[in-house]
């Protein structure tokens, strides 16, 4: 579980993040939404020790990163894995050398033990037969599956993700999403997903925290969002026509009920 | 103002080099790193540096030669000056300058992406030392194959004055051997590579300091790949004055 308490971020003039208090819970896919701009990502990097925090704490189960000796968070990160929004794949490894990095840096393991998991790895995100390629000889959907097996090669408590279907094709984001999903419920762990896709809000998001302007407007499940009258929320969920016509509709239809 | 700005970049470099001179977390990717470096900084640099040196020593010979032999000069002085320049400044110095170019630019653009593109982020959040991971073996890689190319573009350079004489008959080659094994002094060898060395640490350093820092995007990281080879190209003629006059 990681525990957000008052955190606040400030560049210079500009205060990015304000006050943020959340929980993010065991075995759960959590959600960050909001608008470009709104301080999702800075909110990550601060939950990852990208960056630091101008206050605040940030507690993994209990323990608090922003405390910690340099030493204390290198040790944290090796529970983390981390998807980032453009892959972040090694273009100068292979496919299974990049899943058996982390391995290779730090697990103990014999190099045929490596690679058996590597490939479970791979096996488990249906990437079985392009172990030998290289990140640039392949799509950005079997990038972003590369990057998920090479974040659990390790089997982290902590999983991060910053967007990651930007770039995909609505059916490839499915399966991002899906596998997402199925490897948080499989390995308990905590994932914590930055996404601006409304498939995924309403698709997979068990705990979603909308972050409006740097503060958190509002945090709940996918099923209350369609009925929740917080008009920043349903602006940015429901920004398009059609969207806000199938809102009515259900809600209608719901009130006939 | 300007100065404030060097002193913030010197302290900047400076806190790099002490996160890259650390303790490697896995000694076997170290080594790996460490050989590929090796290879990919030194090994792939040797054709151009034979090529230069070859071209450079027989444009030498054939300038001493031209303009500096006269009948009042014994016959061995083309084959002599053009030694001391090859052993004193081309192979070390001017070498170093082109490999600033080269080297230089491939590691801060190198680095460079890695930075855009979230790779190094993605190492430091595995708990990787980046800098050390990524710089160290650059810098050892480059510090270990340079006393060779230094050597090589001596030797190269001895050969193109050779050629000047054997294919080009500017002078006899008897007479270029003389020059050559004339007061022949062995330190300004070990000169030459100590010279290097710090040649070679400036143009890993601050190529890699260039790479690593980049902010933004891909106009970054051609800027950086610019400021690392002009940067250190004026570090290494500045240094070469003093070193120069400490090794002489």
């Amino acid at each position: 579980m990681i525990e957000v308490k008052n955190l606040y971020k400030r560049f210079d003039e500009k205060e990015v993040l304000k006050d943020i208090n959340t929980v993010f819970e065991d075995g759960k896919t959590n959600l960050i939404i909001g608008q470009s701009g709104s301080g999702k990502t800075v909110l990550m990097k601060n939950l990852v020790g990208l960056l630091d925090p101008t206050s605040g704490q940030v507690l993994y189960d209990g323990r608090d990163f922003v405390a910690m000796s340099k030493n204390e968070k290198v040790m944290m990160r090796r529970e983390m894995g981390m998807i980032f929004q453009s892959a972040a794949l090694f273009d100068s490894l292979t496919v299974l050398q990049n899943v058996m990095f982390p391995l290779d840096m730090f697990s103990s393991m014999t190099l045929r033990e490596r690679k058996k998991r590597a490939m479970e790895c791979l096996d488990r995100v249906n990437l079985v037969g392009a172990e030998q390629k290289y990140p640039g000889e392949i799509s950005g959907g079997m990038q972003k599956r590369v990057a998920i097996a090479r974040a659990i090669a390790l089997n982290p408590k902590y999983l991060f993700c910053d967007e990651p279907n930007s770039g995909l094709d609505p059916k490839t984001s499915l399966v991002i999403d899906e596998l997402l999903h199925s490897i948080t419920q499989e390995f308990q762990m905590t994932t914590i997903i930055n996404t601006h896709d409304m498939n995924s809000v309403m698709g997979i998001g068990e705990n979603i925290i909308f972050i409006y302007e740097g503060h958190k407007e509002w945090q709940g499940v996918s099923a209350d969002i369609m009925h929740s009258t917080n008009k920043r929320l349903t602006d940015f969920i429901f920004a398009s026509d059609l969207l806000k016509d199938m809102r009515s509709a259900i809600l209608s239809h719901d009130n006939k009920d | 103002m300007l100065i404030h700005k060097w002193l913030t970049t010197f302290g900047r470099y400076l806190i790099l080099m002490g996160r890259t001179f650390s303790m490697p977390e896995r000694m076997r990717m170290f080594r790996k790193q460490y050989v590929k470096e090796m290879a990919q900084l030194g090994v792939n640099s040797i054709g151009i540096v034979l090529l230069i040196s070859f071209f450079i020593g027989a444009v030498i010979c054939i300038q001493m030669k031209m303009n500096i032999q006269s009948p009042w000069m014994p016959r061995w002085v083309t084959g002599y000056t053009t030694r001391e320049i090859m052993l004193l400044e081309f192979s070390s110095s001017i070498m170093c300058l082109i490999l600033a170019g080269k080297v230089g630019s491939n590691i801060a653009s190198e680095l460079g992406t890695m930075r855009v593109t979230q790779q190094i982020d993605a190492l430091e959040i595995m708990g990787i030392n980046s800098a050390c991971y990524l710089i160290l073996p650059k810098i050892l890689g480059m510090l270990t194959i340079m006393p060779f190319l230094v050597i090589f573009s001596s030797g190269m350079g001895i050969l193109g004055a050779y050629g000047t004489a054997y294919i080009g008959h500017i002078m006899p080659p008897d007479d270029l051997t003389a020059g050559l094994q004339h007061s022949f002094v062995p330190w300004f060898v070990w000169m030459s590579i100590i010279k290097s060395q710090f040649f070679a640490f400036i143009i890993a350093s601050v190529a890699s300091f260039f790479g690593y820092t980049v902010e933004g995007g891909s106009v970054n990281v051609g800027k950086a790949s610019t400021d690392a080879v002009v940067s250190s190209s004026a570090l290494i003629l500045f240094s070469d004055v003093f070193l120069t006059q400490l090794l002489s």
